[in-house]
């Protein structure tokens, strides 16, 4: 199954941070920013974007797990955390080129986006006010661009 | 009880301790958060009389039962203190990540008092308060601030609530900056933050927040997000508040070189319009705001080229047209200054304004301005104005005391053209053409206010004849601010109110599925009363008199000269009668006072018991404190 992740078109994202409300109440139960499986930067006041994990084709975080408690399976083609494994030390997050891997204290393991396999589509996604989250695989991100240089390529 | 902590967190900075105090229930649900909370905690804790840079004056922030939830918008606090520029009540709002922070941090509210022996800040970690030497920040702007104290946390959740020189200088109209754009702008807050040596409030708040009933909740919110990108935010989406200044410009509304005229010949150069075509680099929000108005404006070329900034309509009205300017950098500049010393952008312009105006007429000469040419329009002055209010320099140590003071110093009839109601400069809107918000800037609890009063709307209502002023513009005016009032209380921004269907029935709804407490649309309806009669009742200690309750010569001897309103002038006569009008829809007396039935009925008891110690209005300084 080709990989999906959830793509945020930068020039869409605003950074308000409803996905980390909406994503921590589907995870957690309860507002909690910090264990939201999708994170916002914003470093400075033009550039903004939101973060989940990409799913990496050769994962660096799964290479750097010293219990082997990564893998990546199921039939989403998602990050798994054998949960038994992880000691929660957090190298995977050392590893992670996006921050999208966060430490959750109170079960002392790791915690990541899954896709919301249970819902018609991440709530993340279904919720965006701006439309700027969608559920996208690397060649329809990659098919846009195309689309955009062409159409750019023809202005008059 | 869901959502708040039900809990006051009390700093006392003279003998560097702290406290928590218990919010009860009762006190919630009848307060609710932001202005209402705050409010009710400055009327308690501010001893009858304290000058508004005292040690005594308490200086009071207030979260909501919303702020930390997904509702939109609700990422907001309110700042409440007795006022330096007005000695009443002065609230302000601000939002975004601060305001999550304090909330996040376990407090429904926090009380600052006294004074601290040197300068500090404080860093409140959670449960842990550490107040730390703040000299190596003093003479930084907010962002400079915030960027410091984050790099010593090295943690990019730490939030930084600060002023910056102005505050320090104890300007007047000091705001209180945070998350580097935004402002509790009005009122001087900053100046009390100031006098109390504090330079900033850092907070990592991690607590998580539980709802009542999440489900609904959600449901409703995403109904809520559904319907803030439809036509009922559009101006705020599209072109974000600077899209007012071309309809105010065409009603003649555009206050222009200090209300001496109501259009401006340069609207179209500085309108929204413009803007967005010319300097737009990025549109972002607030934290859980699905609208989105702050536009990022960039410069490309020129003496200014790459500053950034963001700008809202009064703050491009106040530093453009009222000061005569045209010039998109020089006001983008001018905003960014106000922001580095920290100072409301809507009283500075007030103050430049006047200033300008004393220059034109003679009063001020290039002697006082040490060879500054004060003339309208001219941009170098709007920017190095602005430079030597937010260092009390020359001149602008007189501007940085606010128009109502400056002009009882320099006299000469400038009096006649200081633009502020209770020592608050105006907004953008020019009363003389909008005759309901005329009424609103002259009965306004913080002074002149088009968000506290915001009867602009009832101006602008079709089949409104907005030139001409009827007794029934009282009660709409009173529903205009008690419904504000619950915005405030809440907290929603006002930008989300076309987004309900039936506002009161479905705030309420919110508010319970956030909180679990009980309140249906009529209670929540009457918190908006009961809030700004709380508002009143501590204007009333503090020596308010019915004189207050005026606007400034300029409106009622010099009518507009231009554009579609022109001749619109008030008269004494029908502001009076809208007054009188506005006290009778309150229940008030003919002489506006509170009958103390008013407050039983709103179930105030324990109010009466607060104003004791009120003081004799005839014996108080023109220019309190």
């Amino acid at each position: 199954m080709e990989r999906k992740y959830i793509h945020c078109e930068v020039d869409k994202c605003t950074g308000c941070r409803i996905c980390e409300f909406v994503c921590s109440a589907a995870k957690e139960g309860r507002f909690h920013q910090e264990l939201s499986r999708i994170r916002v930067a914003h470093p400075t006041p033009a550039v903004v974007v939101s973060i989940a994990c990409r799913f990496c084709e050769n994962a660096p975080c799964i290479a750097a797990c010293p219990k082997d408690a990564l893998t990546m399976s199921g039939e989403n083609n998602t990050l798994q955390l054998d949960k038994a494994r992880c000691t929660g030390c957090g190298w995977c997050i050392e590893a992670c080129d996006f921050g999208a891997i966060t430490v959750d204290r109170s079960t002392k393991s790791v915690v990541m986006c899954d896709l919301c396999p249970s819902l018609p589509q991440p709530r993340c996604v279904e919720t965006c006010p701006k439309k700027a989250l969608s559920l996208s695989t690397s060649e329809a991100v990659a098919q846009r661009a195309r689309d955009r240089a062409a159409a750019k390529s023809t202005e008059s | 009880m869901y959502s708040y902590s039900g809990k006051c967190l009390v700093v006392d900075l003279t003998t560097q301790s702290t406290r928590l105090e218990e919010l009860s229930e009762s006190l919630l649900s009848s307060y609710l958060g932001g202005v209402g909370l705050g409010t009710r905690l400055l009327l308690e804790k501010c001893p009858p009389g304290a000058g508004p840079l005292s040690p005594d004056n308490p200086l009071v922030f207030a979260s909501s039962g919303l702020a930390g939830t997904m509702v939109p918008t609700a990422s907001k606090h309110a700042v409440v203190t007795k006022s330096p520029l007005t000695g009443l009540v002065g609230d302000s709002l601000s939002s975004s990540h601060w305001s999550l922070a304090l909330k996040r941090a376990g407090y429904d509210a926090m009380v600052i008092t006294g004074m601290a022996p040197s300068w500090v800040y404080l860093f409140i970690d959670d449960d842990i308060v550490h107040s730390r030497k703040a000299e190596h920040l003093l003479g930084k702007g907010s962002s400079q601030t915030e960027e410091a104290i984050r790099r010593d946390a090295g943690d990019n959740r730490v939030r930084v609530a600060s002023i910056g020189p102005g505050g320090e200088r104890l300007v007047r109209y000091a705001c209180i900056s945070n998350d580097s754009s935004r402002q509790a702008g009005r009122t001087g807050t900053g100046a009390v933050m100031g006098s109390k040596r504090l330079k900033a409030i850092a907070i990592r708040g991690t607590r998580p927040i539980s709802v009542w009933d999440l489900d609904g909740l959600q449901k409703v919110c995403s109904d809520l997000y559904a319907r803030s990108q439809t036509s009922s935010t559009e101006k705020y989406r599209i072109l974000g508040t600077p899209g007012n200044v071309l309809v105010l410009n065409r009603l003649s509304a555009l206050p222009t070189r200090n209300f001496q005229q109501a259009s401006f010949e340069g609207a179209e150069g500085i309108s929204g319009e413009h803007l967005a075509e010319c300097y737009l680099a990025k549109v972002t929000a607030c934290a859980t705001c699905p609208i989105a108005c702050e536009h990022l404006y960039r410069v490309q070329e020129g003496p200014y080229a790459g500053l950034e900034m963001m700008l809202d309509y009064e703050s491009l009205f106040a530093l453009g047209p009222l000061c005569g300017i045209s010039s998109v950098p020089a006001v983008l500049k001018a905003a960014e200054l106000c922001d580095f010393y920290g100072i409301d952008t809507i009283s500075t312009g007030g103050c430049i304004a006047w200033a300008m105006e004393c220059f034109e007429k003679g009063l001020l000469t290039a002697n006082d301005t040490q060879g500054l040419d004060l003339s309208f329009g001219n941009p170098d002055a709007l920017v190095t104005m602005v430079e030597r209010i937010g260092k009390r320099e020359g001149v602008g140590d007189l501007l940085a005391e606010g128009t109502m003071r400056a002009s009882a110093q320099l006299k000469g009839g400038s009096e006649h053209w200081a633009i502020h109601s209770k020592g608050l400069e105006l907004p953008g809107y020019d009363p003389r053409s909008m005759k309901t918000q005329a009424l609103g800037f002259a009965v306004g609890l913080r002074g002149g206010c088009h968000n506290r009063s915001p009867s602009y709307e009832v101006d602008m209502s079709p089949g409104v004849d907005r030139l001409k002023a009827e007794p029934g513009r009282g009660l709409l005016n009173k529903e205009k601010e008690d419904f504000a009032a619950v915005l405030d209380s809440l907290i929603i921004c006002k930008f989300m109110r076309r987004c309900f269907d039936d506002f009161f029935a479905e705030a309420s709804r919110l508010y319970t599925l956030a909180t679990g407490i009980k309140m249906g649309p009529a209670g929540l309806k009457q918190v908006g009363e009961r809030v700004n009669n709380l508002k009143k009742a501590f204007n009333i200690r503090e020596g308010w008199t019915q004189a207050d309750d005026w606007l400034p010569p300029r409106m009622f001897k010099d009518p507009i000269p231009s554009g579609e309103a022109t001749g619109a002038v008030l008269s004494e006569g029908e502001l009076r009668m809208m007054i009188d009008a506005y006290y009778k829809a309150r229940g008030w007396t003919a002489s506006g006072l509170i009958p103390l039935s008013k407050l039983k009925e709103l179930g105030m008891d324990d109010v009466v018991e607060l104003m004791k110690g009120q003081r004799n209005g005839a014996q108080v300084h023109p220019l309190r404190g």
